[in-house]
């Protein structure tokens, strides 16, 4: 208890030294970005001690913050679910913090940086307080603080109109959602007669049925805003670039999971069993989001858009997991469903840590080219050997290849929806293997996609004279990116002995412990589950290949060494050398993807040659290409419209007159007061 | 420990020394059904030994990725052939993963092979790479398909327990669920190997190459990985379809008696595989990039009615 209580208040303190930080070095950007960065570091080793006494200590432990308003309490619950993402939050926040020393060097005497601070600060314990807030009207402060503290960040580039833009449309769609959320928390607290999260256990599932679907509905859109669940995704991929790299690596490691968190909490703590539907809504919302976000990802060659399309991917595919855990609650299989909730959860985790590291390695790129643009970079494994190394180990997990984290929960989700179809003899049950074979074709598009990004990005001719002249990441830099490397690769080897942390958070849940079913030979291998099951060894599949190696190693003493090694230039079919314009492009290398999709992405483009004499002898040559934005043109385009009309119409209502306004004041209070005596 | 040992080792050398001799196989009998005399059985063995004692040419825009791809693909389609029943239903390293490791470790060595077709910076390169990863991803879900429908039927995704099911069930390849998925693995064993009609492995021609395409910058030892990698990765698929589907002669446990039978019976069995894609190779014409999709879609289809039909069968 001291210990818990100690390091988590004394993250919170931390962080707001951190926030204090930032408003004192307004003027002094030196000190302010040591000191900003300092306190948020010690605030995210704190919080990482706590979460970590948490998760080993197991059960829940509640204490009320000795400051606020009086009528409600500050009260801070913290048990297994909460300490495993403030854990997540507390690793991504310490690499990120020591990554920001070097990173944000460039920017001192350009750029305010007391305010970046200040701002980093703040989300950084919003973040904190919503996943360990103990009751809806705490709760909803922190995720309001979160989203100000968000919108702060994006719009840090302000000049930009682009950025601007984007920022204000993360942020009306981010209280459109917490406006669902207050309608729901609200509904609950009707029911359970108190706003505290300790009564909602269960709660829900004692509502009427239309009212559980309504509520069910409610927190899943919510959510869903913001953990940017297709169709509800639109805001994402706009606002996560336009941020600087460091903040785009937590917005996309770790706020759009307060919508997991959430939805966590919703599904499986307020829900004893949701209703059957949902499941296969959030199954199916999962499939959706994972498909469409990687396909838009494909198309994009600005690196920050493609990542942020990725988290898309990611979240639809923990949605898969969770989908099927609700499945598999709502038929009786406890057991199948923690294994479910723990793919989702795995994948949770890996996904912020490989995605900061991409976003991390990414924002090392721009900072030493300055250009986002894929076609602009090239080359650069040469001359930024160190970043090239963590972004393609990043590459490797994200694609969901072993040895690494990646793979480790996408095994879990294939394995959770393996036994999904025996868990029922309804028709619905064929939708297992076919989510299944949705998520195999995505996870082979995300490879195509990484080896397209970093294909493109890093490897062969430099495209531009600033990727030519491109230069390696600061020592902090590099510390930051290669501690979530490494956290990649532990992960992915010691996914066995990392198990047992689910226990509690299942139990809680779900009310079983799996994690020893689900390691085999002695936690070295993940098994299943069940009898018979299929086995996994990431640690195995390393040594194998290690010691596999020994085969090529003896050709090569044997014949290998004789022959002559020798560079040459690359083939170029007779022509005068090889140029960076002879190269395949991120656009080229995703055209036969494009064309095979056209049905979704109803590309577009425009030629234009100019010529004097003949047609066949162009002087300049103008191409154009891009694809139609199908979800804002069709869904979102015509509802702004719509509420531009309607606005329009409510217009004559508010004519400026102060006597009407007094006028509807009294009605409004009238009708309230009738209301008051109805009942 | 020491059967472990012996078994993984039997299994190497097994892969190892077979894979060759079945690309070779396949092009001696497609050279005979087109009237011409062919290369020799032996050819790629001749291939791969003069490539390893070659010297070898690497491109000077190339990085250390370039070199480290032959040795991932190398060892990454080795392990998972390692992780497939060959001689009997026990695997060797069956622990290690099942079939969904074999599926991603494939993957692991695509990754590398597309990273280094974009390393040299020739257009060849990147025209591979883009097209391999696009075929492979539209060949993905079909394999994932049929790989539910074999693994719903045995209860585990582990291929030992796979295999054993369906020795138990000789006649069950007959049941139209397996019939149908046995026909989508086909369609997805001919994309996944670069076959005609979605490639052609004997061209060089820039239109038409995939596979090629990637590896074109890759000379002596190197290429001579790449080449035997590419014929492990043949093997490993080609055995897994037939030991899924036809189990007759496969042992459930390794013996010295077993082991011999499990042999011919394998020898027999990839003949007659090796026959039917000789047929295929031969009465196609290779198919326009952007048709490659349709047949994809067939083999979808051909895996979902795979699916269904355990529902009704």
């Amino acid at each position: 208890m001291p210990w818990l209580n100690a390091c988590f208040t004394g993250g919170l303190i931390a962080y707001l030294a951190g926030t204090a930080a930032g408003i004192a070095g307004f003027r002094v950007p030196r000190r302010a970005r040591i000191g900003v960065f300092g306190c948020a570091l010690a605030g995210a080793l704190l919080e990482i001690i706590a979460a970590v006494v948490a998760l080993a200590r197991g059960g829940v432990t509640t204490w009320n913050l000795p400051f606020g308003v009086p009528l409600f309490s500050w009260a801070i619950r913290v048990n297994a679910l909460s300490a495993y993402f403030n854990l997540t939050l507390g690793i991504l926040a310490a690499a990120v913090s020591v990554y920001s020393f070097g990173y944000l060097r460039q920017m001192e005497g350009r750029r305010n940086i007391g305010v970046l601070g200040c701002f980093y600060n703040i989300l950084l314990l919003s973040l904190t307080l919503v996943f360990a807030a103990g009751n809806a009207f705490f709760f909803l402060v922190a995720w309001e603080i979160m989203a100000l503290a968000a919108w702060g960040l994006v719009s840090f580039e302000h000049e930009k109109e682009r950025t601007r833009r984007a920022g204000m449309l993360f942020l009306i769609m981010s209280h459109a959602g917490s406006g669902l959320l207050l309608i729901a928390f609200l509904i609950l607290a009707r029911a359970s007669g108190s706003l505290d999260f300790a009564t909602f256990h269960h709660v829900a599932s004692a509502l009427p049925a239309w009212q559980q679907g309504v509520v069910f509905l409610l927190f899943f859109l919510g959510f869903g805003v913001k953990a940017g669940v297709v169709p509800l995704h639109v805001w994402l991929p706009e606002a996560h670039p336009v941020a600087p790299s460091n903040i785009s690596a937590l917005m996309s490691g770790i706020v759009i999971k307060t919508g997991i968190y959430g939805m966590a909490l919703v599904f499986f703590d307020f829900f004893d069993a949701p209703p059957a539907w949902a499941g296969i809504l959030v199954l199916s919302a999962g499939v959706l989001s994972a498909l469409l976000g990687v396909l838009y990802a494909l198309m994009e060659h600005d690196l920050k858009r493609l990542l942020a399309y990725h988290s898309i991917e990611n979240i639809g595919i923990i949605l898969i997991g969770f989908g099927a855990a609700m499945i598999f609650r709502t038929l009786g299989h406890p057991t199948l469903a923690a294994v479910a909730l723990i793919a989702g959860l795995y994948h949770t985790l890996n996904h912020a840590i490989f995605k900061s590291l991409l976003f991390l390695g990414a924002g090392a790129v721009h900072h030493s080219t300055g250009t986002r643009n894929m076609e602009e970079m090239g080359g650069l494994i040469r001359r930024m050997p160190v970043t090239a190394l963590c972004f393609l180990t990043g590459a490797i997990a994200i694609s969901g290849l072993p040895p690494l984290n990646g793979f480790v929960s996408e095994w879990l989700t294939y394995q959770a929806l393996l036994a999904g179809f025996g868990s029922t003899q309804s028709l619905t049950r064929v939708i297992f293997p076919i989510a299944g074979a949705l998520l195999a074709l995505t996870a082979a598009l995300a490879a195509a996609c990484f080896v397209k990004a970093f294909g493109i990005s890093f490897l062969a001719l430099p495209r531009s004279e600033n990727a030519a002249q491109a230069h390696e990441a600061p020592l902090s830099m590099r510390l930051g990116m290669g501690f979530l490397a490494a956290g990649c690769l532990a992960l992915g080897l010691g996914a066995t002995w990392f198990l047992p942390v689910f226990d509690p958070i299942t139990e809680q849940l779900i009310g079983a412990r799996v994690s020893s079913a689900l390691t085999a030979a002695n936690g070295f291998a993940i098994s299943a589950g069940t009898a018979h099951a299929g086995t996994v060894s990431t640690v195995g599949i390393a040594a194998m290949l290690v010691l596999l190696s020994a085969i090529p190693a003896f050709f090569w003493l044997v014949w290998g060494r004789a022959g002559r090694r020798a560079t040459g230039p690359t083939w170029d079919c007779g022509l005068p050398g090889l140029t960076a314009d002879n190269e395949y492009t991120a656009t080229g290398f995703s055209k036969p993807i494009r064309m095979i999709f056209s049905a979704l992405y109803r590309p577009r483009r425009e030629i234009q040659a100019e010529y004097e004499v003949s047609p066949y002898y162009p002087t300049a040559i103008r191409f154009e290409s891009g694809i139609e934005p199908s979800f804002e043109k069709r869904m979102y385009d015509p509802f702004r419209n719509w509420l531009y009309r309607m606005a329009g119409r409510m217009r004559s209502v508010q004519a400026g007159s102060i006597h009407a306004y007094l006028a509807y004041i009294f009605v409004a209070l009238l009708a309230l007061l009738l209301f008051g005596v109805r009942r | 420990m020491t059967g472990t040992l012996l078994k993984v080792v039997a299994q190497l050398v097994l892969l190892l020394m077979l894979a060759p001799l079945v690309s070779g196989l396949i092009k001696t009998l497609k050279a005979r059904l087109q009237m011409r005399r062919g290369p020799g059985l032996l050819q790629p063995y001749s291939d791969i030994y003069k490539l390893l004692r070659k010297g070898m040419v690497i491109p000077n825009t190339a990085s250390w990725l370039f070199s480290a791809t032959p040795y991932v693909v190398f060892l990454a389609t080795l392990l998972a052939g390692l992780m497939a029943p060959m001689v009997a239903a026990d695997t060797p390293i069956g622990l290690f993963g099942g079939v969904l490791a074999v599926v991603y470790l494939l993957g692991l060595g695509r990754f590398f092979v597309a990273l280094s077709g974009l390393d040299a910076g020739s257009p060849f390169g990147g025209l591979g790479s883009s097209r391999e990863m696009t075929v492979s991803a539209l060949a993905e879900p079909t394999l994932m398909l049929a790989v539910f429908t074999v693994a719903i039927g045995a209860g585990s995704t582990s291929l030992a327990e796979i295999a054993r099911v369906a020795i138990n069930q000789q006649w069950r390849f007959l049941a139209p669920s397996q019939v149908l998925a046995f026909a989508a693995l086909f369609l997805v064993l001919i994309a996944e190997t670069g076959r005609i009609p979605v490639d052609n492995p004997a061209t060089h021609l820039e239109l038409t190459m995939i596979h090629e395409a990637m590896i074109l910058e890759y000379s002596g030892p190197y290429l001579a990985l790449i080449e035997w990698a590419a014929s492990i990765k043949q093997l490993v698929l080609m055995t897994l379809m037939i030991n899924v589907f036809w189990p007759f002669g496969l042992s459930t446990a390794w013996s010295l008696s077993g082991v011999w039978a499990g042999l011919g019976w394998l020898a027999l069995k990839l003949l007659i595989l090796s026959c039917t894609v000789v047929l295929v190779e031969t009465a196609n014409a290779k198919m326009r990039l952007f048709r490659v999709p349709e047949l994809m879609a067939v083999a979808f289809t051909l895996g979902a009615l795979a699916l269904i039909s355990t529902f009704l069968f």
